[in-house]
């Protein structure tokens, strides 16, 4: 018998699987992100058009498309051979989110005084420090609000990797289902629960930090 | 306001000097519009120059060109001998040796004032952080907003918030410092407050450029007059010439505009 209760911990373990793919994804869209919005916002003309090309193709193109490539396309070409699964997920989930997340920073760049720049120029700071101490931490409070959807749309997103073998939780739940039809409807709520539940989590956080960063804006 | 017994920086005869900023044959243009035409000036080490002039005359971009916020068309722009460095690490240098004060203040919105003052000293001059937060508590003591160290910009008045901009251009021990307007955003009662700790700087033997309109400011701490219009420099005078005896139409009538209100 494959009763959703009776075996609770396979649904915890799934989830564990998706939060752990949400986290690492969730760090490579950051980084990335943070690293593609600085590039498009920079007095270097050539990595502003890397960046605005990856931001545009990559943004157009359906998150499928970017699994089949690291999962099946690449492992031709030489690359990501061997990896494990978590780890091909989480390249191409972040490498997916990252220039959402660019677009939300940049947004949010755009909406630090311009003044900020220019009094950190007149100290004497560089391009890199500028973006560092200055118009980045600024950007991160302006955009929290589309950060936080882009990471909720993100976390959403991680079931994609379904398809390709990972027990995450959207995974797990197919495998409920064909194995024991009776129960779906209850299935179906237990891992809509566990999804609303790390949502909700993000928006906590997101809400958090919006309360906390309100004084120093 | 804060009164120290240090010296004056610079020594014993802080007004006489080499020149510091030279600035010859400035051309700048907006597109057609012809910003700064045949701009030549000199200010000496310790001068106090002030820049004066109706709206739109290039005043501001005068004051930008100075530490390269705005780049030049041609010309040559020199601060203490060595010509300003194209974009890079160079300029960058550069400008950390030219202090800046903002019509709009600027401050860091996300730091404290404290970290606004010792930022640049950290960063740029690579200072350690309990050295740069002695020299800023001092200067932040000398521009009489020490008790409000760790406030957030947004929690200080106009006034505050500009004198700590002064203090934060002071704590890169910069060469020069730049005023554009640095009262025209406040409310009338906090012009003294701002104007007493430029007044000071300007004691100790600090070269000054300022764009202002407070003919008190340029009475009192000013060594020349410079009058601006339509991106030329049209009258180069003391200040008490200046005012009493404007020699250009343009000044004259620049001069019964402002003394009218
Ligand atoms: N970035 C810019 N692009 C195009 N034109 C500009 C730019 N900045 C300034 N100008 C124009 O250049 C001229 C000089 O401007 P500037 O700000 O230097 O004048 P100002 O003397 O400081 O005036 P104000 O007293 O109003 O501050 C003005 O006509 C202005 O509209
Ligand atoms: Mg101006």
């Amino acid at each position: 018998m494959e009763n959703v209760l009776a075996n609770f911990d396979l649904v915890l373990k799934a989830f564990w699987l998706t939060i752990q793919l949400a986290l690492l994804s969730g760090l490579v869209a950051l980084v990335l992100g943070t690293l593609l919005a600085a590039m498009r916002v920079g007095p270097i003309s050539v990595l502003r058009g890397v960046a605005a090309t990856y931001v545009t193709l990559v943004r157009n193109t359906p998150l499928l498309v970017m699994c089949i490539f690291v999962f099946v396309a690449a492992p031709n070409l030489g690359l990501f051979v061997g990896m494990p699964f978590l780890l091909k997920g989480t390249i191409a989930v972040g490498l997916y989110t990252a220039p959402f997340i660019a677009e939300a920073i940049r947004s949010g760049v755009n909406a630090v005084h311009l003044g900020q720049a220019e009094a950190a120029r007149a100290i004497g700071m560089t391009f890199g420090q500028n973006m560092r101490y200055v118009v980045l931490p600024q950007a991160f409070r302006a955009s929290v609000p589309p950060l936080a959807s882009t990471l909720i749309a993100m976390t959403k997103n991680t079931s994609v990797v379904a398809v390709f073998g990972l027990m995450e939780a959207t995974a797990r739940m197919r495998d409920f289902v064909n194995k024991n039809s009776d129960d779906t409807m209850l299935i179906f709520l237990v891992f809509a629960i566990g999804y609303v539940i790390l949502v909700e989590l993000i928006s906590f956080a997101a809400y958090g930090l919006e309360r906390r960063w309100k004084a120093a804006r | 306001m804060t009164v120290t017994d240090e010296a004056p920086v610079g020594g014993g005869t802080p007004r006489s000097g080499e020149a510091l900023v030279e600035l010859a044959d400035v051309q700048k243009w907006y597109g057609q519009l012809h910003v700064l035409q045949d701009i030549n000036l000199t200010v000496s080490r310790g001068e106090v120059v002030v820049v004066i002039g109706p709206s739109g005359s290039g005043k501001s971009t005068l004051c930008r060109t100075i530490n390269r916020l705005e780049p030049v068309d041609s010309g040559r722009i020199l601060v203490d001998g060595s010509p300003l460095p194209q974009e890079g690490k160079a300029l960058a240098r550069h400008r950390a040796d030219v202090g800046m004060v903002f019509q709009s203040f600027n401050l860091f919105a996300h730091k404290t004032i404290l970290e606004n003052v010792t930022l640049g000293p950290i960063k740029v001059r690579k200072q350690s952080k309990a050295e740069a937060e002695t020299r800023a508590r001092e200067l932040l003591e000398r521009v009489g907003v020490a008790h409000q160290a760790d406030k957030y910009p947004a929690q200080l008045s106009g006034g505050q918030q500009q004198r700590v901009a002064i203090a934060r251009a002071l704590a890169m021990e910069p060469k020069v410092m730049l005023f554009d307007e640095p009262t025209s955003a406040l409310d009338p009662e906090m012009i003294k407050e701002v104007l007493d700790v430029m007044v000071d700087l300007a004691e100790r033997g600090m070269t000054m450029i300022v764009v202002t309109h407070e003919m008190g400011f340029a009475r009192t701490a000013a060594n020349r007059v410079v009058f601006m219009a339509d991106g030329r420099i049209l009258e180069t005078a003391d200040p008490e010439t200046f005012f009493s005896n404007p020699e250009s139409d343009r000044a004259k009538d620049f001069l019964g505009k402002i003394l009218k209100h």
